[in-house]
C-alpha cells in the first residue's frame, strides 16, 4: 500500500516534470530561434571601410572639377571609370592582391565625396570606403585564406575600420552585399499593407456589422458565415493563385505592384477582421442597445452612434493582428510576381515592388557569402515591425478594452 | 476626357447635391416640422447621386477597354498586325504604354503608329463613358433633392442604402470563396484537357520539367500528383505531428493544471511569440541552421542518402511553428470539460496526474482530435518553410533524411519564372492548388463538426 502511494507520487512527479520540460523545450526553441537570427543579423547593420589614398592626379579619371558644377555632371561621373581608379589606388596601396578589395558600395561613397568636394581632384587624398562583400566577410572572420591575410595587412596598418551601415536601411536591392539594403522592400511593404488596410479595414467592419447586428438567419447569411470561416483556414498560396488568375490574368493588372499584393493580402486579411469585428461587437452589452432604442434612436443609429464606437478598441486590436500577419506573408506574393530583382523603391501604387519578407526569402536564395547577414538583418528588421504592430495591439487592448 | 476625370467630376456632384439637400432641408424647416434632419436629406440626395453614376463607370471601364482594343484592331493599322497571337500581343501592350505615357519608344516600329490610335480610341470611350456618368449622376441628384419635402423620409432612405451596402461588403467573403474555386476549376480543366485526370490522381511519377514541349505533355507520365501529396503528407501531417502533438499537449496541460496563474500569464504570450513570427524566417532557420545538423546526424547514423534538403528538418521547424496552434486548441478543450467531472476525480484520492490522464484527456479527446486535424490542415498548406527546406525531388520514401517534396513547393515552382500562362506547367500548379484547396476544405469540415459535436455534448 504505502509501496504503492509512492510510486504514483513518482509518476506524479514525474508528469508534471514531462509538462514543464515541454513548456521549457518550447521556448528554448524560441529563445534560440531569435538568438541565432539576432547574432547572424546584427553584423549586418555593420561594415568595414579600408583606408584608401587615392592620388587624382595620377589617376585616368580625366574628371575636371569644374564640369561638376555643370548640369550633366552626374553624367560625367557616372562614365568615367571609377572602378578602375579605386583598383589601382588599392594595389598600389596594399599590393596585387588587394585588386578586388572594393565593390560597388565603394564607388557610391566615392562619386559622393567627389561631388562634395570636387576639389580633391587636384590632389592626393586618404578616403575611408567600405570593402567588397569577400572582404568584409573575411574581417567578420569567415572567409577564404588571401582575403584573410589581406585583412592582417590592413589591420598591422590600421587602416580598417567598422562603421554603421547606413546604406543598409537607405538603400534598396543590388547584387552586392555591401550596398544592398532594405529601404526598397520597406517601402514596397508600407504600400501594400496600405492597400490591403484600406481594403480590408472597412469592408470587414462592415461585414462584421451587419452579420451581428442587422442578418435574420437565412439561408445566405449561412452562406456567408461557413464561407468567412472557411476562407480564414484557407492555406495563404492559394489566395496567391486566386490574385493570379483574377487580378493579373482576367484583369490585367500589372505584375509584381504593391496595388496587387495589396488587394490579395486584403481578401486573405477580411475573414480576420470579420471574425474579429463579430466578437468584438458580441461583447457589447444588450443595455446599450435597448437604451439607445428606449429614447427613440433607429436601428441604424444604434449601431453607428453606440456599438460601433464601444466595439471599437477590440475591432482595432483583431485588425491590427490581422495586419501583423499579412506583414509576414510571403506565399502569394510569389505568386503575383513579387519577386523580381527590383533595384530601387517603387515609385507608385502600380510600379514594381518587392516586400520584407520576399526581400528576405530572395536573399536567402544568394550565394554569396555576404548575404547570410543581410537576410539575417532584414529578418530582425521584420521581427523589430511585427513587435511593434503587436505592443500596439496589445498597449490598444489594455488602454481602451472596457470588460462590462 | 478620362474615366478619372470622370470619377472627380461625380464625387464633386455628390458634394455640391450634400449641400444642396441640406440646404432644403434648412430651408423647409423654417415651414414646418421635419420628419428627417436636414443632415439626412442631404445625405440622401448625394448617395441618389454618386451610388448609380459610380457604379456605371465600374461597369464600363472593362467594356471600354474591350471596345478601345476592337476599334484599334479594326483600323488600317490594326489589321496590318502579325497574326502570330504573342507577337501582337506584345505590340500591343507597348502602344498602350505609348499611349499612357509611360515609355516614348517601342521595341516593335509598329507600335509607334498605333499609339495614336488607341489614345483616340480611348479618348472617344471615355468622352462616352464619362459624359454618360455625369448625366446619370446630375440626373438622379435632381429627383433626389426634388424629393425633400417635411414629410419626406429622407433617414429611411438613407438607412436603406446603408444596409444594401453592409450587405454587399458581406457578400464579398462569398464572392471571394467562389472566385477561388471557380478560378482554380476552370484553369484545372484546361490542365485535364491536357493531361488526363486519372493519371494526375493516381500518377506516380512527377516530372514537370520533362514536359515543357507541348507534343510531350500528353504522353509522358509526368504529372502524377501522388508522390507530392505523399511528401505533403509525410512533412505535415507525420513528422511535423509527431513534433507538435506531444509538446503542444504538454505545455496545455502544464499550462492549465500545473502552473500558477501569474506564471501561465507570462508563459502563454511568450509561447504564442511562435505563431507570430513570419513563415519565412522559419524557413530560412530550417535552411540555415536545422537541416545541416540533421544532414550530419543523417551520415553519422550510417544513412548515405541523407539529404541537406531532408523531409525531417522542415517537418521539425513546421512542427515547432505548429505548437501554440495545438496547444491553445488543447487549452480550450480541456477548459471545456466540467469542473465537477474534474472535481469527482480528485475527490476520489486520484492523483492530478491520473485525473489528467484518465478523465479530462478522455472527455477532451474529441476537440483535441478536431485541434490536431485543423493543425494538420495549416501545416499542409504552410509554404515557406517546405519552399526553403525540403528539396525538389518527388519520391515516395518513408526515410525522413531523404529529400521529398510537397503540393506547395511545386506551385511555387511552376509558378515563379516566366512561362507561357497556357503550358501544362502553369496549369498544373491550378490542379495542385485545387487538390490542396479540397484537401484542406474535408479537413477543415471535418475538424469544426468534431469540436461543435464535442461542444454540444458538454451543453
Amino acid at each position: 500500500m504505502h509501496r504503492r502511494v509512492r510510486r504514483r507520487y513518482t509518476i506524479e512527479r514525474w508528469f508534471r516534470g514531462v509538462g514543464f520540460a515541454a513548456v521549457a523545450l518550447s521556448i528554448l526553441f524560441l529563445a534560440f530561434l531569435l538568438f541565432n537570427m539576432g547574432s547572424k543579423g546584427l553584423g549586418g547593420f555593420s561594415r568595414y571601410e579600408a583606408a584608401l589614398p587615392i592620388d587624382f592626379t595620377r589617376s585616368d579619371l580625366f574628371l575636371d572639377p569644374a564640369t561638376l558644377r555643370g548640369p550633366d555632371a552626374e553624367q560625367t561621373v557616372a562614365s568615367a571609370d571609377l572602378e578602375s581608379a579605386i583598383s589601382k589606388a588599392a594595389v598600389e596601396a596594399y599590393g596585387p592582391d588587394a585588386d578586388e578589395m572594393f565593390g560597388d558600395a565603394a564607388i557610391t561613397k566615392l562619386t559622393k565625396v567627389i561631388f562634395a568636394d570636387p576639389t580633391m581632384l587636384g590632389g592626393t587624398s586618404t578616403l575611408w570606403l567600405p570593402v567588397g562583400s569577400k572582404l568584409d566577410v573575411a574581417a567578420k572572420g569567415d572567409s577564404d585564406a588571401a582575403n584573410e591575410k589581406l585583412v592582417d595587412v590592413l589591420q598591422a596598418r590600421h587602416s580598417l575600420r567598422r562603421t554603421f551601415n547606413a546604406d543598409f536601411l537607405t538603400a534598396s536591392d543590388s547584387t552586392d552585399p555591401t550596398s544592398a539594403g532594405v529601404w526598397g522592400a520597406l517601402k514596397g511593404t508600407f504600400l501594400t499593407i496600405l492597400v490591403t488596410m484600406g481594403l480590408a479595414f472597412p469592408v470587414g467592419v462592415l461585414a462584421a456589422v451587419y452579420l451581428e447586428e442587422f442578418a435574420t438567419r437565412n439561408r445566405w447569411t449561412d452562406a456567408i458565415e461557413v464561407s468567412i470561416n472557411n476562407l480564414a483556414a484557407v492555406p495563404s498560396i492559394i489566395f496567391g493563385l486566386l490574385g493570379l488568375a483574377v487580378f493579373l490574368n482576367v484583369m490585367n493588372l500589372p505584375r509584381s505592384a504593391p496595388l496587387v499584393g495589396g488587394m490579395t493580402l486584403a481578401l486573405m486579411t477580411m475573414p480576420v477582421i470579420v471574425i474579429a469585428g463579430r466578437n468584438a461587437i458580441k461583447t457589447v452589452p444588450p443595455s446599450i442597445r435597448d437604451a439607445a432604442l428606449g429614447v427613440g434612436a433607429s436601428k441604424m443609429q444604434v449601431t453607428f452612434h453606440h456599438v460601433l464606437p464601444l466595439a471599437l478598441p477590440g475591432i482595432l486590436t483583431g485588425t491590427i493582428i490581422g495586419m501583423a500577419r499579412a506583414l509576414g506573408e510571403t506565399a502569394p506574393l510569389l505568386m503575383i510576381g513579387m519577386r523580381a530583382f527590383i533595384a530601387a523603391p517603387p515609385t507608385g501604387m502600380t510600379a514594381p515592388a518587392t516586400v520584407l519578407p520576399v526581400q528576405i526569402f530572395l536573399w536567402s536564395d544568394e550565394v554569396d557569402r555576404g548575404f547570410v547577414e543581410k537576410t539575417s538583418a532584414a529578418i530582425i528588421v521584420l521581427l523589430l515591425f511585427m513587435l511593434l504592430m503587436n505592443g500596439l495591439a496589445i498597449y490598444l487592448r489594455n488602454r481602451f478594452e472596457r470588460r462590462w | 476626357m478620362s474615366l478619372g476625370l470622370a470619377l472627380v467630376a461625380v464625387l464633386a456632384i455628390a458634394f455640391a447635391t450634400a449641400w444642396v439637400g441640406f440646404a432644403r432641408g434648412r430651408r423647409l424647416r423654417t415651414a414646418g416640422r421635419l420628419h428627417s434632419l436636414p443632415v439626412y436629406h442631404g445625405a440622401y440626395a448625394a448617395l441618389w447621386a454618386a451610388i448609380p453614376a459610380l457604379l456605371l463607370l465600374a461597369a464600363w471601364a472593362p467594356f471600354q477597354s474591350q471596345m478601345v482594343n476592337q476599334a484599334v484592331l479594326a483600323s488600317p493599322e490594326g489589321r496590318a498586325l502579325p497574326r502570330f497571337e504573342m507577337q501582337r500581343e506584345s505590340i500591343l501592350s507597348e502602344a498602350q504604354e505609348i499611349a499612357d505615357g509611360e515609355r516614348d519608344q517601342g521595341f516593335n516600329p509598329e507600335s509607334s503608329s498605333l499609339a495614336p490610335r488607341i489614345r483616340a480610341a480611348q479618348q472617344r470611350y471615355a468622352m462616352m463613358g464619362g459624359v454618360a456618368a455625369i448625366l446619370v449622376a446630375l440626373g438622379t441628384a435632381a429627383l433626389a433633392v426634388r424629393r425633400s419635402k417635411p414629410q419626406f423620409r429622407a433617414r429611411a432612405g438613407v438607412e436603406r442604402w446603408v444596409m444594401i451596402v453592409l450587405f454587399a461588403a458581406s457578400l464579398i467573403a462569398i464572392l471571394t470563396t467562389l472566385g477561388i474555386f471557380l478560378s482554380l476549376m476552370f484553369e484545372s480543366l484546361r490542365f485535364f484537357r491536357l493531361y488526363p485526370l486519372q493519371s494526375f490522381v493516381f500518377g506516380l511519377q512527377w516530372s514537370p520539367q520533362t514536359a515543357i514541349r507541348a507534343d510531350q505533355a500528353g504522353s509522358s507520365g509526368a504529372f502524377g500528383a501522388i508522390p507530392l501529396l505523399w511528401g505533403t503528407f509525410f512533412i505535415g501531417a507525420i513528422i511535423a505531428m509527431v513534433v507538435a502533438v506531444p509538446l503542444g499537449l504538454m505545455c496545455a496541460i502544464y499550462l492549465t493544471q500545473y502552473a500558477h496563474p501569474r506564471v501561465r500569464s507570462w508563459l502563454k504570450p511568450i509561447l504564442e511569440i511562435l505563431a507570430g513570427i513570419p513563415t519565412v524566417v522559419y524557413g530560412y532557420f530550417a535552411a540555415l541552421t536545422v537541416a545541416p545538423v540533421v544532414r550530419d546526424l543523417g551520415l553519422r547514423l550510417g544513412i548515405e542518402s541523407a539529404s541537406s534538403e531532408s523531409a525531417l528538418a522542415a517537418g521539425l521547424v513546421m512542427g515547432i511553428m505548429i505548437i501554440p496552434f495545438i496547444s491553445s486548441m488543447a487549452d480550450d478543450s480541456i477548459a471545456a470539460v466540467p469542473q465537477s467531472m474534474r472535481d469527482g476525480s480528485l475527490a476520489m484520492g486520484a492523483t492530478t496526474s491520473e485525473t489528467i490522464r484518465r478523465v479530462l484527456l478522455p472527455g477532451a479527446l474529441p476537440g483535441v482530435m478536431g485541434g490536431i486535424l485543423l493543425a494538420v490542415s495549416r501545416a499542409i498548406g504552410e509554404t515557406m518553410i517546405v519552399v526553403m527546406a525540403a528539396g525538389l525531388a518527388a519520391s515516395l520514401t518513408l526515410n525522413p533524411f531523404a529529400s521529398v517534396t510537397t503540393v506547395t513547393t511545386q506551385i511555387v515552382q511552376l509558378l515563379t519564372g516566366d512561362q507561357e500562362f497556357d503550358s501544362a506547367k502553369t496549369l498544373a500548379a491550378f490542379a495542385l492548388g485545387l487538390a490542396l484547396f479540397l484537401i484542406t476544405l474535408l479537413l477543415n469540415l471535418i475538424a469544426l463538426r468534431i469540436v461543435r459535436r464535442y461542444q454540444e455534448q458538454y451543453e
